[in-house]
């Protein structure tokens, strides 16, 4: 039996800043993939060339080249936000949730990077 | 890691069957969750018959009858029997309830009682709610001011003032909203939960507390608040018809408000 008052046990280490921020740019990021989303369904949808040297002329366009890069960088942080909400959800083990969110965080980081270096290699002829 | 079936001592068994209300007119089934921590015993469901025309129409009044009459060691919480206390929240055919304004009637087939979801059980359908109320506590359910309240009178407020604590004033703390929310059973320690979130509210928009940046600022935490994730079983679930879920929207508002 613990001696620690209920009411010390729900202060606990107090409140945790930036909370605000988060939920934030979680909201901000989904609004941004209702257009983006959109765009990019429709825009595959209505091609009727789906050959490499379409879709490189298609990515090297400037403006669905710079969509496709605000795309990827809004689905990725926005699942890092989530991923991170669900792991805090369900996971209770410290050492553990600890080390699946720092993997998420190098996941994502690392596939922003993969995406936007993949769509700028097309866009600019790079083979 | 992760647990996918109850511990073995928490498995609820089959209990005894008490039958009763032989040729009655309009006999029904009631399956009771029956628990006592101390005794060594799983959890059981016992079921009892009661003659509905010699019973009340609420659950509550079934409650009585069966530990007056059947099986005294029935064990419940209840006192003012019109909804108002909020001591008889209980699970009733799935969905939390206050038992003595939950009509019989509106239950289809067999009648399932549980006690409060995720809550430690202290006897049958008594559950802890010790931590409900020091979440409760941790949000100062008090009105603070550093402005004196003047010397002849109450301190003032418009009637639009009033208007907005009418709605989360009138909660009466029966837990039914915090224990029938998936976030909360993940997160009890650390998650405030719908009741005690709607309580900060009302103390947010008393338009004579003083201290709203202060409550906002103990809200700024990705789990006190923002494990909300607008289930919205909160709202579904209050007796008394009021809104946690939108409390929980106009907080997050404010503090979005004041980012900017």
């Amino acid at each position: 039996m613990s001696l620690i008052t209920p009411l010390n046990r729900v202060l606990g280490l107090g409140t945790a800043a930036g909370a605000t921020q988060h939920w934030w740019a979680q909201r901000l990021t989904a609004v941004a993939l209702v257009p983006l989303g959109l765009w990019f369904a429709v825009s595959l949808a209505a091609m009727n060339d789906y050959s490499h040297a379409a879709m490189a002329a298609w990515i090297g366009n400037p403006i669905s080249g710079a969509l496709l890069v605000a795309t990827t960088l809004s689905v990725i942080y926005h699942s890092w936000l989530g991923v991170q909400v669900v792991v805090e959800d369900y996971v209770h083990t410290g050492g553990l949730k600890v080390s699946v969110l720092v993997l998420s965080t190098f996941a994502h980081v690392l596939g922003a990077i993969a995406g936007v270096f993949a769509i700028l290699q097309v866009a600019l002829g790079t083979p | 890691m992760a647990q996918f079936r109850l511990p073995p001592n928490s498995r609820v068994r089959r209990g005894r069957n008490f039958g009763g209300a032989e040729g009655a007119t309009a006999a029904r089934k009631f399956e009771i969750y029956r628990y006592e921590p101390g005794s060594g015993e799983n959890p059981r469901v016992d079921s009892y018959s009661v003659d509905m025309d010699d019973c009340g129409p609420m659950v509550l009044d079934v409650l009585i009858k069966i530990k007056d009459e059947v099986d005294p060691s029935l064990t419940f919480r209840r006192s003012c029997r019109e909804g108002i206390c909020g001591s008889c929240s209980m699970n009733v055919d799935g969905t939390n309830a206050l038992a003595c304004i939950k009509p019989v009637e509106e239950v289809r087939g067999v009648v399932r009682i549980y006690p409060l979801p995720s809550m430690p059980v202290v006897k049958d359908l008594v559950t802890d709610l010790t931590n409900f109320y020091a979440q409760y506590a941790s949000i100062k359910p008090w009105l603070e001011a550093r402005t004196p309240p003047p010397p002849d009178r109450e301190r003032l407020q418009s009637k639009e003032d009033q208007e907005k604590i009418d709605e989360p004033s009138a909660c009466i703390l029966c837990a039914c909203c915090s224990t029938s929310c998936p976030s909360y059973w993940w997160n009890p320690e650390r998650y405030l939960g719908p009741a005690a979130l709607l309580q900060a509210w009302r103390w947010i928009v008393d338009s004579r507390d003083e201290t709203t940046g202060e409550r906002l600022d103990a809200l700024e935490d990705p789990f006190r608040l923002y494990r909300c994730h607008t289930i919205l079983n909160c709202t579904a679930a209050c007796p008394k018809d009021l809104n946690p879920g939108r409390a929980i929207a106009e907080i997050k508002k404010l503090m979005a408000e004041r980012q900017h």
